[in-house]
């Protein structure tokens, strides 16, 4: 423990250094990318009402449509976001925590949760999430693989961007690392929420 | 016996009460473990080249496309303030009987359960609305907030309820058949609240009193509040859920389709903005991300589980319980109510789910009505003190003035009533 205190300013500068630029620049793009995502779910949305009315009106004027196209466009839209929002979601504490008892800890006690959990579980799983999936991937790209079904889109461009949604994912736990440094070698702050004081209403996330 | 696959168990729950997100910390430890076991040979790592297949799996899966749909409908209608105005408009249709506005708050929280089937949407708008409205014409305050609190569940079990979705896909079970089998239910709690709200407000007159004269709106600025607040998003529920009961659309499209026509609606109200529709998608993109990505690390969760024969292990426990299947539900039932406290339903019915249903068939369960067993067992879980979600949503609302305990002993009633219905519904699941 000591060891590390001492180590701590050492750190601290490396992170103020090299670690904020590049974790601005990865929030920036992740960021982005977030704002973008966000249209193609009213795009979703839209695309299924409309499959759904031309199936019913196909089926009432006895026409025969192929509908794979715009049935599987909506679950490709479906995988992209979130695929590439992942990360965002990351920078932005989309994916749920059971906070019982992480709410009711100080911001220091929170980072180092975040700091360790992000090392020992996120880094890893999206690295050999990137590993496992690798050989799929280029397989499906090197055949250019296709939707079985008749008039289906290409397979394999979607199948990539699993790949490239734990790239983003591993760039975005890098950044989150930096932050949560960034908190460790800050101010103290001994008063967390008030045991029983009333909380603001808590994020969408935890809700069921 | 082999220790590995409990350990396991016991392990991924503690690191989930970390407080790290779930998805991750479940997948990151369920890889910790592989490695560690296949180093004893107990784990062969070849099995995680399994996951991208899984992965894709997921991708292209139909049944979970129609939760952003949902998701999308439900915000839309709550952005547009169409929900708000539903909520004033059946205050004022009701307020004129004893009792009339917090009934009407269970009409609106089932109604706005099959819209939005959000818990924490709900119980916070009707808090925000309702609530200062019941306590200003002298509402008792513990019935107001009990009254919130249990209507902002009604979501999870009235379709097109998310979770009867997530539900059916991790039980492999039709999403209709399920959404037909929980209209019962449904209604059934439903009419049960509103009866124990007009019983205790003709007995202690003073818990509910009716609006004054003066406070009431004349018959036809009335019909046409109805008309333009009430009747629209009722019809799209019924458009919605009335297509699928009768075949007509699947849950996925269905629920596109009301995506499309909530934002008509909406528009039509003129409340469409930028902001409501960026709201909208902003709000569906995040869930949308948070619960794919927690299935995925669910998956990595259940593949090493299954590697180490864990599926075996539940599968063994659950079926060797005295009593068969009265003994394996009653079991369940406390395991799922005891984690409901803590962890959510997501979490649960990946989680959870996929490792009682093998057991389940075992013991011959019929699946659907398991489901909605599991369904009216998170929603009573959501609803009990000290821990229910709905409660701490509630409590984020509420001025301060108002102690948390009025919150707990307000919804002891409407719990009774879920312990009643629930053990009901396990009696019709027992196999006979």
């Amino acid at each position: 423990m000591r060891f590390l205190k001492q180590l701590m300013p050492h750190i601290q500068r490396v992170n103020d250094r090299v670690g904020k630029p590049m974790a601005a620049l990865i929030d920036g793009l992740n960021d982005r990318i977030g704002a973008a995502i966000r249209w193609l779910a009213l795009l979703m949305v839209l695309v299924g009402a409309g499959t759904a009315l031309l199936r019913y009106s196909a089926r009432g004027l006895e026409l025969s449509l192929n509908l794979t196209p715009p049935t599987e466009i909506q679950w490709y839209l479906f995988s992209v976001i979130f695929l590439l929002g992942a990360a965002y979601g990351l920078n932005h504490n989309a994916h749920v925590r059971v906070d019982v008892l992480y709410e009711r800890l100080s911001k220091k006690k929170r980072a180092i949760i975040d700091l360790v959990g992000t090392i020992i579980f996120l880094v890893p799983f999206s690295l050999v999430m990137l590993y496992v999936s690798w050989p799929a991937v280029a397989n499906s790209f090197s055949i250019r693989e296709v939707s079985p079904d008749p008039g289906g889109l290409a397979r394999w461009p979607i199948k990539m961007l699993i790949l490239v949604s734990f790239v983003l994912l591993t760039l975005q736990a890098l950044s989150h690392i930096v932050k949560q440094i960034d908190i460790l070698g800050g101010e103290d702050d001994v008063s967390a929420r008030p045991e029983g004081a009333a909380e603001p209403a808590p994020a969408p996330e935890t809700s069921a | 016996m082999n220790l590995w696959a409990p350990g396991m168990f016991v392990l991924v729950l503690m690191m989930i009460f970390t407080g790290y997100p779930v998805a991750f910390a479940l997948g990151g430890t369920a890889l910790i473990v592989a490695g560690v076991a296949s180093l004893f040979g107990a784990f062969d790592l070849i099995l995680l080249f399994a996951l991208p297949e899984r992965t894709f799996g997921t991708m292209s899966n139909q049944v979970l496309l129609a939760v952003p749909f949902f998701i999308f409908m439900g915000t839309v209608l709550e952005k547009s303030k169409l929900a708000e105005q539903l909520l004033e408009t059946i205050a004022i249709l009701f307020g004129r009987f004893r009792g009339g506005l917090a009934i009407g708050v269970v009409f609106v929280g089932a109604l706005m359960a099959a819209a939005t089937g959000v818990v924490g949407a709900s119980v916070t708008a009707m808090g925000l609305i309702s609530l200062p409205v019941m306590l200003r014409n002298g509402y008792d305050e513990k019935l107001s907030l009990g009254v919130i609190s249990a209507s902002g569940t009604l979501g999870q079990i009235i379709p097109p309820s998310i979770v009867l979705i997530v539900l059916g896909d991790q039980m492999g079970v039709s999403v209709g058949d399920l959404f037909r089998a929980a209209l019962i239910p449904g209604l059934l709690l439903t009419g049960a609240y509103a009866t124990y709200i007009a019983i205790l407000a003709t007995v202690n007159k003073e818990v509910a009193p009716a609006l004054p004269e003066e406070k009431r709106m004349r018959g036809g600025e009335l019909a046409k509040r109805v008309l333009l607040s009430l009747l629209p998003p009722l019809s799209l529920i019924i458009v919605v859920l009335g297509s699928i009961f009768a075949g007509i659309a699947t849950p996925t499209e269905a629920g596109a389709l009301g995506a499309v026509g909530a934002m008509v609606l909406a528009a039509l109200h003129g409340q469409l903005g930028y902001d409501a529709l960026k709201a909208a998608m902003e709000e569906t993109s995040r869930l949308t991300i948070m619960v794919v990505f927690l299935l995925i690390g669910s998956t990595v969760f259940a593949l090493v589980f299954r590697g180490l024969d864990g599926d075996l292990w539940i599968e063994g426990t659950l079926t060797s319980i005295p009593g068969g299947a009265l003994g394996f539900l009653i079991v369940v039932n406390i395991v799922v109510f005891l984690l409901g406290f803590f962890i959510d339903f997501f979490e649960i019915a990946f989680i959870i789910v996929p490792l009682i249903v093998p057991p389940a068939i075992i013991l011959g369960v019929d699946l659907t009505w398991l489901g909605i067993v599991l369904a009216v067992n998170l929603q009573t879980s959501f609803l009990t003190p000290p821990f229910g979600f709905s409660l701490f949503y509630l409590r984020g609302v509420t001025p301060e003035g108002i102690p948390t305990t009025s919150i707990y002993r307000g919804v002891v009633p409407f719990i009774a009533i879920q312990v009643v219905v629930l053990v009901g519904l396990i009696w019709v699941a027992v196999p006979k």
